[in-house]
């Protein structure tokens, strides 16, 4: 058995790192909040901007598609993916699942017959992309907790201008959902070529274009995208502060029942060593008195 | 009767409110939207967003979107947008400058039009913050 004094080391290190986890699960709830919040505060610009989208897609099928995102291209053998993660980790299995999600969606695209291209946003799907060889492309690190859009369009408009060219024909988006505080799950999504979305309101409305609706189309959809990617940045840093938040609580909760064990262990030691100096002074008592 | 008028960017709601007149700068030139305007969709472009609302102008600095004018209500997607009295003058002039100096040292293509684009949004919001301080000056006198 450990002798006591090791065992009150143990302890005291062990209540140190539960105090920080502790710690730590407070900032990230409260960075959860923040982070929460700004996903909502995009919502006014993208459902604005989705209903925007069904209604010119509705009017323009077919022929006018052409040379737009929401075209249809035939396969080119290549296709765009876009990884969005945190940079940093205790949170969990939070990237590691979506490596995961990753790695079968390369390997269900080669059995297509198709190469992927990888663009990562967050230090970790970087760093993962890299170590394993994916054909990185662009990265944009460290955004911070509250990106602005103009910070993320460099990696966007990389992979975008390549669709233009004709030499993507998809791109893909695999991202954290924030289900809820407790459930983050990684999400594939497919960015280009874009599915329309339904047009909300029945309203036939005979709009005025200016210039015109294939330049107001083809200026849209590639704004679209981006405000697709930038959401899901927002989301992944709302999933990454709730699911820190619960790694650290169950890390604090751990801290909590080694302690706990440790001080039960450290009372035996401390018995166990009482008692054998009694017995010693009793024994030698009695050698004593026979004497 | 006042149009409702709504402006987001994606970061967040910047503006919602019942306006009697918005004058926007279209990729095609200066429009005026009174209410019971034609519905009408169009590109902006950078330049000044001006709102009047009972015989008051407030100025915005607009660096491109999209606006969609429905019969009663007004949305605009913006890049970026700004209030003139949020923009300060001698910060505005200094990023000005900095992008000129961009453009000049710009080596590439992309990089020179990336320049170009900062500049004129930079100047927009010069400009911008130049029509809050008349504004305020001729109120006074």
């Amino acid at each position: 058995m450990a002798s006591s004094r090791e065992i009150k080391r143990r302890i005291r290190s062990v209540k140190n790192v539960g105090q920080i986890t502790r710690a730590m699960e407070m900032v990230a709830a409260s960075k959860m909040r923040r982070a929460q919040r700004n996903v909502m505060a995009t919502r006014p610009y993208a459902d604005s901007m989705r209903n925007l989208i069904g209604e010119l897609s509705n009017r323009s099928i077919g022929m006018g598609r052409k040379g737009t995102m929401l075209e249809v291209k035939p396969d080119t053998g290549k296709v765009a993916l876009i990884v969005v993660t945190p940079d940093r980790g205790l949170a969990g299995s939070l990237s590691s699942n979506i490596f995961r999600r990753v790695g079968r969606f390369i390997i269900e695209q080669q059995q297509l017959g198709r190469t992927v291209d990888t663009y990562a946003y967050g230090k970790k799907g970087r760093d993962f992309l890299a170590r394993t060889g994916q054909n990185l492309q662009a990265e944009a690190i460290k955004l911070g907790d509250a990106p602005k859009l103009e910070q993320i369009l460099g990696v966007a408009t990389a992979a975008l201008s390549r669709v233009q060219t004709g030499e993507y024909c998809e791109v893909y988006l695999i991202y954290s959902e924030f289900v809820n505080t407790l459930v983050q799950r990684p999400n594939l999504k497919k960015l280009v070529p874009v599915e329309a979305p339904e047009s909300s309101g029945g309203s036939r409305l005979d709009f005025t274009y200016e210039p015109s609706q294939e330049e107001i189309l083809s200026e849209l959809l590639p704004r679209y995208v981006e405000t697709q990617i930038y959401q899901a940045i927002l989301e992944s840093i709302a999933s990454f502060y709730s699911a820190q938040m619960v790694a650290m609580r169950n890390a604090t909760k751990s801290a909590k029942d080694l302690v706990r064990d440790l001080t039960l262990s450290f009372n035996k030691a401390r018995q166990a060593a009482i008692t054998k100096e009694v017995s010693e002074i009793s024994s030698g008592a009695a050698a004593l008195a026979d004497g | 009767m006042p149009i409702h008028l709504k402006i987001v960017t994606a970061e967040r709601e910047v503006f919602a409110d019942d306006v009697d007149m918005v004058s926007a700068p279209t990729r095609e030139g200066r429009v005026g939207i009174l209410p019971r305007h034609a519905p009408l969709l169009s590109i902006l472009t950078s330049g000044e967003l001006g709102i009047v609302k009972g015989g008051e102008r407030t100025p915005f600095a607009v660096s491109g979107g999209f606006m969609q004018v429905l019969p009663t209500n007004i949305i605009i997607l913006a890049d970026t947008v700004e209030r003139a009295d949020e923009i300060d003058e001698s910060r505005a002039e200094t990023a000005v400058r900095l992008a000129e100096e961009q453009r000049a040292s710009a080596k590439s293509e992309q990089d020179m039009a990336l320049a170009e684009a900062k500049l004129r949004k930079e100047m927009v919001r010069l400009q911008v913050a130049r029509i809050k301080e008349a504004g305020r000056r001729q109120g006074r006198s």
